[in-house]
């Protein structure tokens, strides 16, 4: 059986999680100090004040501990427009990011400048925090940077770092924005699925037939076309017996998830055995696709009533 | 490294050794103060300072489980790697033993002369389920949670070879018990029994709560040197007298779960490097990756310590006890222990504790050749040395 052409699938995937950071000595005394409106550098071997301030000297590798506050009137060392800004950006107008070196630091920190427009913009302007409403020990407690024409004759002084409420853990969530697109053989795969078929496919040089396929042989290199029925009867090679809930799993335990051999297929896939109790599932049970509704799967797999098979004639699949 | 004549190469010596204390969660440092205090341990035992290293090279487990896309950039203030070469190894579970290689690498070929290496995980900040189940669309979700995807494997191997069902909870009793001899392990019950272990929850039969690896918060480093930087080592050094890796896909059609070919051809790799034609008898300790128990037997047949459908017999007759004639992770292994992204590293540098007699409480006795063991990515990364108390070539 040649091919079908169908439509290339695409899906949106996105990939979400909230992780979780511990900082440590120097970023807790960063952090909490933002909530305070105190603005900690550290100090490195060679005397430089680090803004924002690192654990670790990037010149010796020493330790570094020595805190100091700086201004928070600053200059823009750099610039760039930006005209569109995005989801989850400092600013929701138009605004510049910014390098402002502080008063009293040697290095620059990136942020948001609050402008009308490009035109004001020049290295070696003067601008000053503007911070958050509310303030929580994070980088967002500075809400940006606004111009603000002040000299620039701040003292360092040092800093214990030390604060009634430290910040010691914050999350970080992150987020991915993927278009997921199968492929020609997982997209022909699950037309066939719609129709309650499943179709595997061959390889034209080792001939093992792939259940799911995915368009090439990952033994031999080198891509598959020939299409293959497989099943719809199979045997259970191996399995487990899950005596916990996952997450995200809508199924009463215990219930027996199993590897199958559907007939014609050269490797397992992976259902859920039901029609029986579960403590009487074995290797070599012969079942069968059960379908529900509209899913895209089948929803489990029952015994067919045929006798089991015999461990030699399905060892190698396991 | 394979099938070259060692003495074109350079010898490698394992001078420094240093872990964290390994716990469910680090709250106090940040990710880039674990690591140091893993590095710095290491340079201490080497009796080094940061000036003295030539290059770094790390490894973590998959960027989702911690969220750190670019690791080798955001610790290189923490690790001495500003002005020097600095290197990140990914292959999944395994990714601790082939980081060590890579390194191991750098020296044999005479590019460097003293290397860090170093590898971490700190699972309190993520969640590595979560991390391996992304819902790819289109895709048949997996019905079975964390062990379920090894539980039908460890079935397999009891069927294939009729092992009996308590074996699991013996090689969960025993690297537990070894944990309580090794400062760095994480899991310490002093009131654990076999009975405790054989009444825990059956999870995914057949593997038991007590049969799965925890989940860590840690860091492993070591320093390795030529043979110049090994005269000068304070203590005596572990060298390397062979380093294999080998991959294989995680599903083809006639993968073999219970042994698979790509962990027989690495391990028949290193022992022809390091001159092994008997495992059982030439080598003293093993630290093998273990993440669920029944592993052990399994891989004590892969990497040819047993027959085929034996290795439950060397674990059930107590060979693989710390008194055993084939201690199996005399360290407490990954059962105790799993900072993922450094589990393999702790295999390489426990083994190499042991030829150093460094190993404290846990030290076999007169260990002279010992192997260190990591796997990965649904047994598709395989990573493996043998290290020896003796300069390879006399």
């Amino acid at each position: 059986m040649p091919a079908q052409q169908t439509p290339a699938l695409k899906a949106p995937l996105t990939v979400e999680f909230p992780f979780t950071r511990s900082l440590g000595p120097v970023q807790s005394a960063f952090l909490t100090g933002l909530r305070h409106r105190t603005l900690l550098g550290v100090r490195t071997i060679s005397g430089q004040v680090l803004f924002p301030p690192t654990e670790y000297d990037p010149a010796t590798a020493d330790e570094l501990r020595d805190l100091v506050e700086v201004a928070p009137t600053g200059t823009v060392t750099t610039w760039a427009w930006n005209p569109a800004p995005r989801p989850f950006q400092p600013l929701d107008t138009p605004f510049a990011w910014v390098l402002v070196k502080l008063d009293g630091a040697d290095t620059a920190v990136l942020h948001a400048l609050d402008a009308p427009g490009p035109e004001q913009l020049r290295s070696g302007m003067r601008v000053r925090v503007r911070w958050a409403q509310e303030r929580t020990g994070a980088i967002t407690d500075i809400a940006c940077f606004e111009p603000y024409e002040s000299d620039n004759d701040h003292q360092v002084g040092p800093h214990s770092g030390e604060f009634e409420d430290p910040v010691t853990l914050f999350t970080a969530p992150a987020r991915l924005d993927y278009t997921y697109t199968p492929g020609r053989a997982p997209t022909d795969y699950l037309a066939a699925l719609a129709d309650h078929r499943i179709v595997g496919e061959r390889c034209p040089s080792c001939r093992k037939v792939y259940v799911p396929p995915r368009g090439a042989c990952p033994t031999c290199g080198i891509a598959t076309a020939e299409q293959v029925e497989v099943g719809p009867r199979g045997t259970v090679t191996t399995f487990c017996i899950v005596n916990i809930k996952a997450k995200n799993l809508d199924i009463e335990v215990p219930y027996v998830y199993a590897h199958i051999a559907l007939d014609g297929a050269d490797l397992a896939l992976h259902g859920r055995i039901a029609g029986i109790p579960y403590d009487q599932v074995r290797m070599g049970l012969r079942v069968e696709p059960v379908w529900s509704g509209d899913a895209r799967y089948p929803d489990h797999y029952r015994p067919t009533g045929e006798p089991d098979a015999d461990y030699d004639a399905f060892k190698e699949l396991i | 490294m394979s099938r070259q004549r060692a003495s074109h190469k350079e010898p490698v010596a394992v001078v420094g050794i240093g872990q964290t204390a390994h716990v469910s969660a680090r709250h106090d440092v940040s990710i880039a103060g674990l690591v140091r205090e893993a590095a710095q341990r290491a340079l201490a035992d080497a009796e080094l300072t940061w000036a003295d290293i030539d290059a770094v090279v790390i490894g973590k487990a998959p960027d989702f489980f911690e969220g750190v896309m670019m690791p080798e950039l955001y610790l290189a203030d923490a690790l001495g790697a500003v002005g020097k070469p600095m290197l990140r190894v990914h292959t999944a579970g395994s990714v601790g033993g082939s980081t060590a290689l890579v390194a191991a690498n750098l020296i044999a070929a005479r590019v460097h002369g003293t290397v860090l290496t170093l590898a971490f995980e700190k699972q309190s900040e993520s969640n590595a389920m979560w991390g391996l189940s992304l819902p790819i669309p289109f895709q048949q979700p997996l019905l079975a949670g964390a062990g379920g995807f090894f539980a039908p494997h460890v079935r397999a191997y009891m069927r294939r070879t009729g092992a009996p069902d308590h074996i699991g909870s013996l090689v969960a009793y025993k690297d537990r018990r070894n944990a309580l001899k090794n400062p760095y392990a994480h899991l310490k019950d002093p009131t654990l029994t076999l009975d405790k272990i054989q009444s825990s929850p059956m999870l995914w039969d057949p593997i038991r709560y007590a049969e799965t690896c925890p989940s860590s918060d840690g860091a492993c480093a070591m320093i390795l040197t030529d043979r110049a930087g090994a005269a000068r080592a304070p203590h005596p050094p572990a060298w390397v007298h062979g380093g294999a890796m080998r991959s294989e896909p995680t599903l083809f059609a006639g993968k073999d779960f219970v042994s698979p070919q790509a962990g027989k051809d690495c391990a028949a790799d290193v022992y022809h490097q390091a001159g092994i034609t008997d495992p059982r008898r030439q080598i003293d300790a093993v630290e093998m990756y273990v993440p669920f128990s029944w592993y052990e037997p399994m891989w004590l047949e892969n990497l040819g310590f047993a027959a085929e459908g034996e290795g439950w017999k060397l674990t059930e007759s107590g060979v693989t006890e710390l008194d055993g004639d084939l201690p199996v992770n005399p360290s407490g292994g990954v059962l105790s222990t799993n900072p993922i992204g450094a589990s393999g590293m702790i295999r390489f540098a426990e083994a190499a504790l042991q030829v150093r007699g460094r190993a404290g409480a846990h030290q076999i006795p007169d260990a002279r050749t010992a192997l260190g063991h990591a796997y990965g990515g649904g047994s598709q990364f395989f990573a493996m040395w043998v290290v020896g108390a003796e300069r390879p070539g006399g």
